[in-house]
C-alpha cells in the first residue's frame, strides 16, 4: 500500500513523540524520587513523631515501593486521570486536573497573547532587516533586540514596572528637580503617553477576558522583548542564506523588485529554520515564564509547579512536567508538519 | 505582447552595442579585474557565441549585457547600449522594466535556477504578469504555446509541476519558455546545454534554435564548447583573459582563426591514440547486479574485462550506472550478486571483505577534485597519508617518494606546502592522481576525472595519464560521458545505457559502424565543428524538427 509520504512522516513523528513522552515521565518520576524529604515531611513539619509520618505516608501511598507507584501512576495518566494532590483528605478531594487546568489556562492565555504579537513583529522585522540588510534600520533593529534579549528577563519586567511607577512619581524625584524645567516637563510628558498598565497581574477565573488582557500585558511586553531577537534574527539569517542562491539572481534578471525577490522568492525556501525557531520560542513562552510570573505575581502554572516542589506535592509536579514535556514534543511536530508541508520536494515526491 | 514595431525587428538594425566594457570581481580582500575592455554589437535577430575557457569573463559579459553585476562584482567602466539606451546609466526601476521582458536570461544550470518553491507555470508567467504585459489568463496559455513548441512532454499540464519533478532536459527547455514570454529582443544564453547529456543536448540546442529563429530574437551564447557554438551562432567571438582575441563569422572563425590562441582551442579534440589488444585480465567482473538500499536496481548482470595495463573507457549518460559501477569496484557499494576477480583471485564484493593491501591495489581518481581534496590539508600532507597508511613510509624516505610523485605529475616541489584552495582545477586534479599514484597501484578507476576542466588542461590531464600508463603499466577504468576523451585513451571501450553493458569491445569496433541502436544514438549526438552538422542531424533523424 501506498502510504503519502507526508503523513507516513508525521505518524512516524507523533509515534516518536509519544516514546520520548514515556521516557521523560520515567526521568521525571526518578527525579522526584530523588528529592530528599517527601510531603509527609514537608508538611508535619519538623516537631512530628515518626508514627504520624509513617502514617501519613501510608495514606497517600508513600510507603509503597517507586517501581508500583511509578506504573500505577502512569497507567492513570494513560487514562487521562492525572490523580490527586497529596493536599486531598478524606471528603476534601482536590484532584490534580482542578488544580492545574485554571493555572494552565493563564499560562495558556499569556503565551497566545504574547505570540500573536510576537511572532509577526519578529517575522516582519526580520523580513525588513533582510530586504535592508547593512543599512541603519537593520542595524537599529539589531541592537535594540539584541539589547532586550541580552537583559535578564526579571531585569526586563522591573524595569518595565519602574517605567510604569515612573509615571506618577517621577515629578517628584531629586532627578526632576535638578534638571531644566523644560526637560523635566517633556520626560514627565512622555512618561505619561504609556498606558498605565498594571504592575501586578492577579487574576482570578473571574477577571473579565478584556480585563484579563490589561492585567496580563506588561508580562506580555516582557515575554515579547524576550523572545522577539531570537526569531527575528533566524528570520533575517535564513531570508539572507537564500538570497546567494541562484534562482534569486533569476528573479532579479526577471526585473522582480527586491520586495517581491524576498517575499515570492526568498522566503518561502527559507521557512523551515524560521518555524524551528519559532517552535522553540513559543515552546519558552509556555514552560520557562515561571520567573515573568513571580515577578508580576501572575498565577500560571509555572508559580504552581514551583510552590508543589516546595510542598513536596508529587502528583502536581509531575503532570505540571509531562505538560511541559507534551507541549515541547507537540510545538516542535508541527514545526516539522510546517517544514515539510513548505517544501515541495517532500509534498509533492517525483 | 510585445512593444517594439515589427519593423525594428527585422535584422539589420544594431540592438545592442557594449562599448570598453571593464568587470571586477572581489576576493582575497580586493578587487580583480575579470572583464578588461570589450567591445561588442549585436543587430536584431543575431545570435553571437561567446566562447573562452572558465575565467575568460563570458558569463560575466553575458549578464553585463543585461546591465547587471552578480553579487561580489561590479561594472567599472564602459557603457552598455541597449535600443540606444545607456543600461548602466539609467535607474534601477527602468533597468528592472527592461530584465525579462525585453532581455532576457536562460542559465546553466536550470534545476538551480529555478526556484523550488514554485510551479513552472507560476514562474514562467511570473515577468510578463508583474510588469503588466499580459493578464494572467493570456500569459498562462501562452506559456503553454510556448511549452508546446519547445516540444515538451504534455504542455497542458507540465506547467504544474515542481522544477524537482521534471528532467534536466526539460527543465532547460522550460527555462527557455520563461525567457521567451514576453517575446524578448535579447536572450543571454548562459551554457544552456553544458549541464546535459549529448543525447538530451541535441533536442535541446533545435527547440533553442527553433524557438530564436521563429521570433527573431537576438541572443548572445555564452559557451566554451565549439562544436556547439558552431551549431548556435552566426558569429564567434574568442575571449582569453577577460579580452577579445578575435571576433569572426562562425564558418569563417572555424576553417580559418587567425590567432594561435584560437588555434590551440580549435586542436583539442584531435588527440587519438592506438590501441592495444590484449587477452591479459586485470579485473573481471561477472554478472553484477547492484542497487542503493531498496530502490531499483541500477547495474543490472554487468559484465566486463579490464585488460592489464590498458584502459576500458566506459561510456554512457547519466543514470546509466557509470558511477555505481566505480562504487561496485571499489567495493563501496557492494553488489547484491555477481562476482568479480582481480589479479586471477575471487575480489570480495564488500569494502570490509578486503585486505588493506587489496584496497591499496585498486585507486579512485573524482570528478570534483574541490571536494576530493581536503581543503584544510597542505599538498604535502595529502600526498603523504597513503604513503603512511599503505606502505608505512616515515621521514625522508616519504619525502623522497612525495618528491619522486610530485616530479611524476610534473609540478614543482614548490606546491607542497600550498592548499588546494590555492590551486587552479588542472593542479588540483593532477594531486588527485598523484595521491592515488603514491598507494602504487594496478587499477586506478578515473571518474570522469576531466569533465569539470577547460579543454586545454583537459589535454594535458589525459596526456599525463597515458604516460603514467606507459611508465607504470596502470590500468584504468575511465568512465566519461565524452566521446572524444573516449578516443583520446581508451583501447576497449563498454557502453552502458540504463544499467546495462550495451556493447563492449576494441575502440575502433566500437566507434566505427555498424553500431549497436543506443550506441548509434549517443555517436551521432556528439556535436560535431561542422556548422551544418545538427541541421543535418535533425533532418536524417527526425523530420519533423525541420
Amino acid at each position: 500500500m501506498r502510504v503519502n509520504p507526508v503523513a507516513k512522516t508525521v505518524l512516524q513523528r507523533l509515534g516518536l513523540g509519544l516514546i520520548t513522552l514515556f521516557v521523560v515521565s520515567i526521568i521525571i518520576f526518578s527525579a522526584i524520587a530523588m528529592l530528599p524529604g517527601d510531603f509527609a515531611k514537608a508538611t508535619l513539619g519538623q516537631a512530628a513523631t515518626p508514627e504520624t509520618v509513617a502514617a501519613l505516608q501510608h495514606e497517600i501511598g508513600l510507603d509503597r515501593p517507586p517501581i508500583e507507584r511509578y506504573f500505577s501512576w502512569i497507567g492513570k495518566m494513560a487514562q487521562g486521570d492525572f490523580g490527586s494532590s497529596f493536599a486531598s483528605r478524606t471528603g476534601y478531594r482536590r484532584t490534580v486536573a482542578e488544580i492545574i487546568a485554571p493555572r494552565l489556562y493563564n499560562t495558556m492565555f499569556l503565551a497566545v497573547m504574547t505570540a500573536l504579537v510576537a511572532v509577526p513583529l519578529a517575522l516582519g522585522l526580520g523580513i525588513l532587516a533582510a530586504l535592508y540588510r547593512n543599512s541603519w534600520f537593520d542595524r537599529l533593529v539589531n541592537t535594540v533586540t539584541l539589547t532586550t534579549i541580552s537583559f535578564p528577563e526579571f531585569f526586563v519586567a522591573y524595569m518595565l514596572a519602574f517605567l510604569i511607577i515612573s509615571r506618577d512619581t517621577f515629578a517628584g524625584t531629586d532627578l526632576a528637580q535638578s534638571l531644566p524645567v523644560w526637560l523635566a516637563a517633556s520626560i514627565d510628558w512622555t512618561l505619561n503617553v504609556v498606558p498605565k498598565f498594571p504592575t501586578l497581574a492577579n487574576i482570578s477565573d473571574q477577571t473579565p477576558f478584556w480585563e484579563h488582557v490589561w492585567r496580563a500585558a506588561l508580562p506580555s511586553i516582557t515575554l515579547t522583548l524576550v523572545i522577539v531577537a531570537h526569531m527575528m534574527r533566524m528570520t533575517r539569517a535564513a531570508i539572507i542564506n537564500m538570497l546567494s542562491s541562484p534562482y534569486i539572481d533569476m528573479a532579479r534578471l526577471k526585473g522582480m523588485t527586491p520586495m517581491v525577490v524576498v517575499l515570492r522568492h526568498a522566503l518561502p525556501n527559507a521557512w523551515a529554520p524560521i518555524v524551528t525557531v519559532v517552535a522553540f520560542n513559543l515552546a519558552y513562552l509556555i514552560v520557562g515564564v515561571v520567573v515573568v510570573e513571580v515577578v508580576f505575581v501572575y498565577p500560571g502554572v509555572g508559580q504552581l509547579m514551583v510552590d508543589a516542589v516546595k510542598s513536596r506535592d508529587v502528583p502536581v509536579v509531575q503532570a505540571c512536567a509531562l505538560v511541559f514535556a507534551a507541549t515541547y514534543i507537540l510545538l516542535n511536530l508541527i514545526a516539522d508538519i510546517i517544514s515539510i508541508a513548505t517544501n515541495p520536494r517532500l509534498l509533492h515526491p517525483r | 505582447m510585445k512593444s517594439s514595431s515589427a519593423t525594428a525587428r527585422e535584422k539589420g538594425t544594431d540592438l545592442l552595442k557594449v562599448r570598453d566594457l571593464h568587470v571586477e570581481g572581489f576576493s582575497d580582500e580586493r578587487w580583480h579585474p575579470i572583464v578588461r575592455g570589450v567591445d561588442l554589437s549585436l543587430k536584431r535577430g543575431e545570435v553571437l557565441g561567446l566562447i573562452g575557457e572558465s575565467g575568460a569573463g563570458k558569463s560575466t559579459i553575458g549578464l553585463a549585457a543585461m546591465g547587471y553585476a552578480k553579487p561580489g562584482c561590479r561594472i567599472t567602466q564602459g557603457s552598455v547600449l541597449f535600443d540606444g539606451v545607456d543600461l548602466l546609466s539609467m535607474s534601477e526601476a527602468r533597468r528592472r522594466r527592461l530584465r525579462g521582458s525585453r532581455i532576457a536570461y536562460v542559465a546553466q544550470s536550470a534545476a538551480a535556477w529555478f526556484n523550488p518553491a514554485h510551479r513552472l507555470l507560476d514562474q514562467t508567467v511570473e515577468t510578463a504578469v508583474a510588469h503588466g504585459i499580459a493578464s494572467r489568463d493570456k500569459a498562462n496559455r501562452d506559456a503553454i504555446d510556448l511549452y508546446r513548441r519547445l516540444q515538451l512532454p504534455e504542455p497542458e499540464t507540465i506547467g504544474f509541476r515542481y522544477p524537482h519533478q521534471v528532467s534536466g532536459g526539460q527543465l532547460q527547455r522550460a527555462m527557455t519558455a520563461m525567457a521567451m514570454a514576453c517575446r524578448p529582443d535579447l536572450i543571454v544564453f548562459d551554457e544552456p546545454t553544458t549541464a546535459l547529456d549529448v543525447t538530451t543536448q541535441v533536442e535541446v540546442l533545435a527547440s533553442i534554435r527553433r524557438i530564436v529563429e521563429d521570433f527573431n530574437t537576438a541572443a548572445i551564447y555564452v559557451t566554451h564548447d565549439l562544436a556547439v557554438v558552431a551549431q548556435m551562432a552566426d558569429r564567434i567571438m574568442v575571449l582569453r583573459h577577460g579580452q577579445t582575441v578575435e571576433e569572426a563569422d562562425t564558418r569563417q572563425m572555424l576553417t580559418t582563426p587567425t590567432q594561435e590562441y584560437t588555434r590551440t582551442l580549435w586542436a583539442v579534440r584531435k588527440l587519438a591514440k592506438p590501441e592495444i589488444r590484449t587477452q591479459d585480465h586485470l579485473l573481471a567482473i561477472d554478472n553484477v547486479t547492484a542497487a542503493y538500499a531498496g530502490r531499483v536496481k541500477v547495474l543490472v548482470d554487468v559484465s566486463i574485462k579490464v585488460p592489464r595495463g590498458r584502459t576500458v573507457a566506459v561510456v554512457g549518460e547519466s543514470g546509466s550506472g557509470k558511477s555505481t559501477l566505480a562504487r561496485v569496484v571499489t567495493g563501496l557499494l557492494p553488489a547484491m550478486s555477481g562476482s568479480m576477480s582481480f589479479d586471477g583471485k575471487p575480489l570480495a564484493l564488500s569494502l570490509k571483505g578486503r585486505s588493506k593491501d587489496l584496497l591499496r591495489r585498486i585507486q579512485m581518481v573524482y570528478q570534483s577534485p574541490d571536494s576530493a581534496l581536503n581543503p584544510r590539508q597542505t599538498v604535502e600532507e595529502i600526498i603523504s597519508r597513503p604513503l603512511e597508511f599503505y606502505l608505512g613510509l616515515k621521514g625522508q624516505q616519504r619525502d623522497e617518494r612525495v618528491g619522486e610523485l610530485m616530479h611524476m605529475i610534473e609540478m614543482d616541489e614548490s606546491f607542497l606546502d600550498r592548499l588546494p584552495g590555492e590551486l587552479s582545477g588542472g593542479q588540483k586534479q593532477r594531486i588527485c592522481i598523484a595521491r592515488a599514484l603514491a598507494a602504487n597501484p594496478e587499477l586506478i578507476i578515473c571518474d570522469e576525472v576531466t569533465s569539470a576542466l577547460d579543454q586545454i588542461v583537459q589535454e594535458e590531464i589525459l596526456k599525463l595519464l597515458m604516460r603514467l600508463q606507459h611508465e607504470l603499466g596502470i590500468s584504468y577504468i575511465f568512465i566519461t560521458h565524452d566521446i572524444a576523451t573516449v578516443r583520446a585513451i581508451a583501447d576497449e571501450v563498454v557502453v552502458m545505457h540504463k544499467g546495462q553493458v550495451v556493447e563492449q569491445g576494441l575502440k575502433t569496433e566500437i566507434l566505427t559502424p555498424p553500431h549497436a541502436a543506443y550506441t548509434e544514438l549517443l555517436l551521432s549526438s556528439v556535436p560535431q565543428m561542422d556548422p551544418d552538422w545538427l541541421t543535418g542531424l535533425l533532418a536524417r533523424r527526425n523530420p519533423i524538427f525541420k
